[in-house]
């Protein structure tokens, strides 16, 4: 069963040094996912400020600037992993070292079967 | 053959089998299965086919495990018929098929242990947790969960269906948690069956003081917890509910009208109940592993000792009551330790200390906050204070009987 960890958070709560021991932290938890089998993807997100909507209605395209939602505590990265059930997955969510910070939000990935598998 | 059962028909005997083991056979089968509503289903066709059969051959020796291995039988037919429709369901089939016999019967007991886990999961909403867990593991109807709530059976009975396609979207294990997760995850099944309890006991809102049904319920519960997961804390929680269950008759007048613990009439607590959760106290105690639960059962059980209020050991629950906030540092242990320093050093100390907690502000909305320091004021003569905070009390308070108590203080004021 695959799950998406979403890591919700402060973006401004973090320190620069902060930030670099929690990539480092983070790096280690993927090569012990990837060595239990439970690793598929994985990655930090530029700072919100860099973000752009898009939407289409009505046939017609619009590009603007920021993220749909206006919140204080925003996407900063994920996890794609690939977990026996929801304990386990919450396992390895709070292995994740930004929910000592912000929150790991966890969902079920819809199977669909139009998709290609190699995921 | 058929003459031994007239006096006791076979129908009748399904009846009781259904009221003692069906919640047994249910568990067994989500496990084999792998889904409530499955598993529902399949409970049903196995007692269906059990009347028919046991009128006809009559019972057989252990009939828990033919209702599990009919059930089981016949879910799988029914996958087959549907596979023809959809061929996902070709391989579960045969996953199910496979499960070797031995398997069947291994854990039978961890099996209730495993539903409830599942159904007071911390993924799931407090109010689902509390409707999932009466629905499934008591058995309990849609219809008499919403009543004794007070709330639409459809609204229940939608959420249920969200906390069901939960477990099975988001694969909410049924199983008993790991050791390391065992404390925490325990702590939610208590929270859920003292939360029942209580809205038996003291329900938050409605025309009743109490709801005796859900109160029978909790105390079932937590006996079956019990027996599975003998824990300090789940004895802890079993003699307060107990004991608190002790006082029940006495709590409330004939009119249904609320009667304080210091006005009740004590020949009429339950001995038996008190008994039997002081014994649960003592084996809390020793393991040395006790927590919340069994210091309240203990200031329950300090109660249950006093001829009356007057002639209570109110030193002994002011220092329970320190343990107690030591451990839990909640503003309600604090409301509660105030009163009984009232009791043992006056009420001016006590009033002086509940208006320091309500200083704090955590407690300004709690009604039982406002009432207790009306009484105070009330036997201090401070009658002008009394009133307003008789008055704030009245505005918050949402259930009858105690606001009938409360207005019938605050006409008694003058």
């Amino acid at each position: 069963m695959k799950y998406m960890l979403l890591i919700y958070g402060d973006e401004n709560a973090w320190t620069q040094s902060e930030r670099e021991d929690c990539y480092e932290e983070s790096s280690q938890l993927v090569q012990q996912l990837r060595a239990s089998g439970q690793y598929l993807s994985s990655s930090p997100l530029h700072s919100v400020e860099t973000a752009t909507s898009v939407r289409v209605r009505d046939g017609k395209k619009l590009v603007t600037d920021g993220p749909f939602a206006e919140t204080r505590e925003q996407l900063g990265g994920y996890y794609l992993i690939d977990a026996e059930n929801l304990d386990e997955a919450i396992a390895i969510a709070e292995r994740i070292p930004a929910a000592r910070k912000g929150t790991v939000e966890i969902r079920p990935i819809v199977k669909l079967l139009s998709l290609p598998s190699d995921q | 053959m058929m003459n031994e059962n007239i006096a006791y028909p076979i129908h009748k005997q399904v009846d009781d089998l259904y009221r003692s083991e069906s919640r047994r056979v249910f568990a067994t089968l989500i496990r084999l299965l792998g889904d409530f509503d499955r598993a529902e289903e399949a409970l049903h066709e196995a007692f269906a086919v059990a009347i028919e059969q046991w009128s006809r051959d009559g019972l057989p020796a252990n009939p828990q495990s033919w209702l599990v291995s009919v059930g089981r039988f016949r879910a799988i037919d029914n996958i087959r018929r549907r596979t023809r429709f959809d061929a996902s369901l070709a391989e579960l089939a045969q996953q199910f098929d496979l499960t070797e016999t031995a398997q069947i019967d291994e854990d039978v007991e961890d099996d209730r242990l495993r539903l409830i886990f599942t159904c007071c999961h911390p993924a799931l909403s407090p109010e689902a947790q509390v409707a999932l867990t009466l629905r499934e593991v008591c058995g309990l109807t849609t219809e008499e969960i919403a009543n004794a709530f007070l709330i639409a059976p459809s609204t229940l009975a939608q959420r249920i269906v969200r906390a069901k396609a939960k477990i099975r979207d988001a694969r909410i294990p049924y199983q008993v948690p790991s050791i390391a997760d065992l404390p925490e995850r325990l702590d939610t099944v208590l929270q859920v069956i003292y939360l029942v309890f209580n809205e038996g006991y003291a329900a938050s809102s409605g025309e009743v003081l109490t709801r005796t049904d859900l109160s029978t319920e909790a105390i079932r519960l937590g006996r079956l917890v019990m027996e599975l997961l003998p824990d300090a804390e789940v004895m802890g929680l079993l003699a307060l509910m107990l004991l608190q269950e002790s006082r029940r008759t006495a709590r409330t007048s004939s009119t249904g009208d609320l009667i304080l613990l210091e006005d009740q009439d004590r020949s009429r607590w339950n001995q038996d109940y008190i008994s039997e959760g002081k014994a649960l106290i003592l084996r809390s105690l020793s393991s040395e592993k006790f927590g919340s639960y069994t210091l309240q059962a203990v200031i329950a059980a300090v109660h249950s000792e006093a001829a009356s209020a007057a002639a209570t050991d109110w030193a002994q629950i002011v220092a329970l009551y320190d343990v107690l906030f030591q451990m839990e540092r909640s503003p309600i242990v604090g409301l509660n330790r105030a009163v009984a320093v009232a009791m043992r050093d006056g009420a001016l100390t006590g009033l002086q200390q509940i208006d320091a907690i309500l200083a704090q502000g955590d407690l300004s909305g709690y009604h039982l906050a406002h009432a207790a320091r009306a009484d105070l004021c009330r036997r201090l003569g401070r009658t002008a204070d009394a009133r307003a905070s008789y008055q704030q009390a009245l505005a918050l308070v949402k259930q009858e009987p105690e606001r009938r108590f409360l207005e019938k203080r605050l006409h008694e004021l003058g």
